[in-house]
């Protein structure tokens, strides 16, 4: 045959075009937004990875970063946020507070946002370094990547 | 140590109205009635003392003891160059002051806080709601018998 083609599934095509166009938006609510900025500038450049834009509308963006503690009067915001966001949406926590709350174990603070909304990565640290960051961002390429693009709507349909 | 000038002066001015004094580690305190806090305060924003600013207001739960609250002021005069702290007991049934609101407005916050965190009731307060917590939050969390590991989500949580 003539000319250039490839061939491929549709579904991996999707998922890689996907990992690398990752629309970021970063609900930074304490001291971790430092940390996120180190990670996303120049020195580290999370823009190698294709998500260095970032969209401050949770309706243009499909990775959400929580970064930072999230109190119980932040808990509702948070998941309207989520809700904003289109699908496919992904969801990192940044940071011990988003995970599980980290020392604040008191009566303010949700204990992990996995309370509030799925959450895909992980990142701990407190701070985490910056290259922590970038393998979280690759381990959530990597899901991407091999998931299916049907999974999550039969997920929340059930 | 030497007791500081001011403390004296004070005592001398308000005899019957002080419970107490001291200067430990270079903190003059005066520990006073509920009833005499505007007064005492307000002769201290005066000349010759000019206590002018409040620097913070805050309360302690002694739980188990009687009175078990104890509300804390700290003043700064910028003429002196001196700290005051003003320490007025409070028993848990009759949990309530008066504002200082009227005087240094400033107070409004730290009163909510401290309405917020320990429940103290602030006569003629210009709005005395909760600051930090939400609507709908049952209790006062900084007190000593507020449940540790006790949680009041606002929304329904997942598992």
């Amino acid at each position: 045959m003539e000319g250039n083609f490839i061939l491929t599934k549709l579904d991996q095509i999707i998922s890689w075009g996907r990992k690398y166009s990752l629309f970021q938006y970063p609900f930074i609510t304490a001291c971790c937004g430092m940390e996120y900025m180190g990670a996303v500038c120049s020195h580290f450049d999370l823009d190698r990875f294709g998500a260095g834009w970032t969209r401050f509308s949770p309706r243009q963006a499909d990775m959400l970063l929580v970064v930072g503690t999230i109190s119980q009067k932040e808990a509702p915001i948070l998941r309207t946020v989520y809700e904003q966001m289109v699908e496919p949406k992904w969801v990192i926590a940044f940071g011990t507070c988003a995970v599980s709350g980290g020392i604040y174990d008191n009566y303010a603070v949700v204990q992990g946002i996995d309370r509030i909304i799925p959450v895909d990565v992980y990142i701990p640290g407190c701070p985490p370094r910056p290259e922590t960051v970038l393998n979280a961002l690759i381990k959530l390429q990597e899901k991407i990547k091999t998931q299916g693009q049907e999974w999550r709507w039969k997920r929340r349909k059930s | 140590m030497e007791k500081k000038k001011i403390l004296k002066e004070l005592e001398q001015q308000f005899a019957e109205k002080i419970r107490g004094t001291s200067s430990d580690f270079g903190d003059d305190t005066l520990i006073i009635d509920r009833e005499s806090l505007l007064e005492v305060v307000q002769f201290l924003k005066q000349k010759p003392y000019e206590y002018s600013m409040l620097l913070d207001l805050t309360c302690v739960d002694h739980l188990g003891q009687e009175p078990r609250f104890e509300m804390v002021y700290h003043f700064l005069s910028l003429s002196a160059k001196h700290r005051l702290r003003i320490k007025v007991p409070l028993s848990e049934k009759n949990l309530s002051i008066e504002t200082l609101t009227s005087i240094w407005k400033n107070a409004n916050w730290l009163e909510r806080e401290v309405y917020d965190m320990f429940g103290v009731r602030f006569y003629g307060h210009p709005d005395l709601r909760r600051l930090f917590m939400y609507d709908g939050f049952e209790g006062f969390p900084l007190r000593k018998d507020y449940p540790l590991r006790k949680r009041q989500p606002r929304i329904r949580l997942r598992k």
